[in-house]
């Protein structure tokens, strides 16, 4: 459960968010859509703690992020996946020690399980046979998978993507579409999807919501969504709506 | 008018802030040097480029150091008549001054610049915050290491090149210009005190703090502070060095004049 209630912030003078509310109940993902530059990844940001509201309150599993500290604070994100939007891989390791990072840090697990486990994670991302090379050796969506990976590995119970599919080609991007759903049967995390390609993403997502001018300018189911005769929803889907309707 | 003293205001109070934010760092990084557990793989990693790594550099500058005193000495204390003392004198310049602070020059120059950088581009490309997301401390992992190796190595490194400068200054006063082994030693022995040993080594141990402070500090603040990008990690890299070699001499003067 994620819920966010009129969360404030600017950067020296750009209001970025003029009071945000959302929420994303226990086990379903939305997906969050919306200009570049309108604060996707800020309010991801929030979500994770990274970044502390101005005003408001973002509460994940009843814990309020912006005030949470020290060991709550892991606690809470132990249990929580980020895709970061530039993959953040440690550069000085290899996707195999990337991915394996989490469980070898936080877990008792053997040797054996945690190479068993990073070797089929790393194939599920159709990344096989580059485990030993190093994040600055690999393309730039091949960068994008690992980091899904590494999200992934630890079994998560909220997930947070930021882009999961741009940068790849069409055939990548729906097979991480669908790692994403079959992760989701599996796992049933709440989570949030931020892209740029909503008719891809809306067969898997339960709402969608857009960011617009710093609030959250429509909130719907995808059909709802696709439905919606509002005029900024339909400039911005612009052919994605044909295609559903 | 007001104009001004307004901004002088406001940066002297953003400068306040940010010395108070560095001191935290220093105290957290303290705290979690205190409680364990350690990264024991990265700890030794850290050693190994801290310490190991830079004993061409110390050797070298040891050597040097410790002929040029021999030369220097030689002929400041021969008009004097007193060139038998060149012993103690090579001996304790290098001991209570010479070795602690440039072995921490050499170690900043060498090692502090890399820790700074490789830590402000870990900010920069959010890898510390995918630390963080990953629920572990990056206190531990980043700083802690870097802490624990340079108050080791700094001691080590500083008495490796006090026995190598010692032994440059003989060569050059003892054998070329002919004071001899004996009383090169032998007065060394008589007038260098353990006290003086002892002050040497806790310099090297605080300036190993000194180093790791200012550049974990630059590196981890590195977009906040230094402004973003590449050129915020180059910057932050030229201030963590700048910064800790004034600091380390600074310190320097108020270790010898206060505590000795
Ligand atoms: N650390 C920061 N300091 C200052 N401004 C920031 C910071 N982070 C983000 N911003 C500003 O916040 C706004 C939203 O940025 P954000 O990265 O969330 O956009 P986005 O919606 O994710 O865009 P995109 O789709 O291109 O990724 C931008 O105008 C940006 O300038
Ligand atoms: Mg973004």
């Amino acid at each position: 459960m994620i819920q966010i209630e009129s969360l404030y912030k600017s950067f020296d003078g750009n209001e970025v968010f003029r009071g945000i509310s959302l929420e994303i109940p226990k086990g379903l993902i939305l997906a969050l859509i919306g200009r570049s530059g309108c604060g996707k990844s800020v309010l991801l940001k929030h979500v994770a703690g990274l970044i502390k509201p101005e005003r408001g309150r973002v509460v994940v599993e009843g814990k309020e992020m912006g005030t949470a500290r020290g060991r709550a604070l892991r606690a809470l994100r132990g249990r929580l996946g980020f895709l970061f939007q530039g993959g953040a891989l440690f550069d000085s390791m290899n996707l195999f020690e990337n991915v394996s990072f989490p469980l070898r840090e936080k877990t008792r697990l053997s040797h054996q399980l945690i190479q068993a486990r990073v070797l089929r994670e790393l194939e599920n991302v159709g990344l096989s046979g580059s485990e030993y090379k190093y994040p600055s050796q690999i393309s730039g969506g091949m960068v994008k998978r690992a980091a899904l990976a590494r999200a992934l590995v630890g079994d998560p119970e909220i997930m947070l993507f930021d882009e999961p599919t741009t940068g790849l080609d069409p055939v990548t991007g729906q097979s991480i579409i669908e790692l994403i759903d079959s992760c989701h049967q599996r796992l049933h995390f709440t989570g949030i999807i931020v892209t740029h390609e909503i008719s891809r993403v809306s067969p898997i997502v339960d709402r969608i919501a857009m960011l617009h001018e710093g609030v959250i300018w429509a909130e719907g189911t995808p059909s709802e969504f696709f439905a919606s005769q509002d005029p900024v929803v339909r400039g911005f889907l612009g052919d994605a709506a044909k295609d559903m309707s | 008018m007001f104009d001004i003293i307004k901004r002088f205001g406001a940066s002297t109070i953003e400068y306040v802030r940010k010395m108070g934010v560095m001191g935290l760092f220093l105290l957290k990084a303290v705290l979690f040097m205190m409680i364990p557990p350690l990264k024991f793989g990265r700890f030794l990693k850290q050693i190994r480029f801290i310490g190991l790594q830079s004993v061409v550099v110390i050797l070298l500058t040891g050597a040097f150091s410790g002929m040029v005193l021999g030369f220097q000495g030689f002929y400041s204390l021969s008009r004097f008549g007193s060139d038998a003392f060149l012993g103690p004198m090579v001996g304790l310049a290098l001991i209570k001054e010479l070795g602690p602070v440039i072995s921490a020059l050499m170690v900043t120059g060498r090692a502090g610049s890399a820790i700074a950088a490789e830590i402000g581009i870990m900010r920069m490309s959010e890898q510390i915050d995918a630390l963080e997301l990953m629920g572990l401390n990056p206190y531990r992992y980043l700083v802690v290491p870097n802490f624990l190796a340079a108050m080791i190595s700094l001691p080590l490194l500083t008495a490796i090149f006090d026995v190598v400068g010692i032994f440059g200054g003989y060569l050059i006063g003892g054998k070329l210009l002919g004071v001899g082994a004996g009383t090169y030693f032998g007065e060394m022995a008589a007038y260098v005190e353990m006290e003086d040993i002892m002050e040497g080594i806790y310099k090297s141990f605080s300036f190993g703090l000194i180093i790791a402070w200012v550049c974990c500090f630059k590196g981890y603040y590195a977009g906040a502070f230094s402004g973003f990008g590449s050129e915020g990690v180059s910057r932050a890299t030229t201030q963590a060095v700048v910064l800790s070699s004034v600091l380390i001499l600074v310190w320097d003067y108020f270790m010898t004049s206060i505590l000795f």
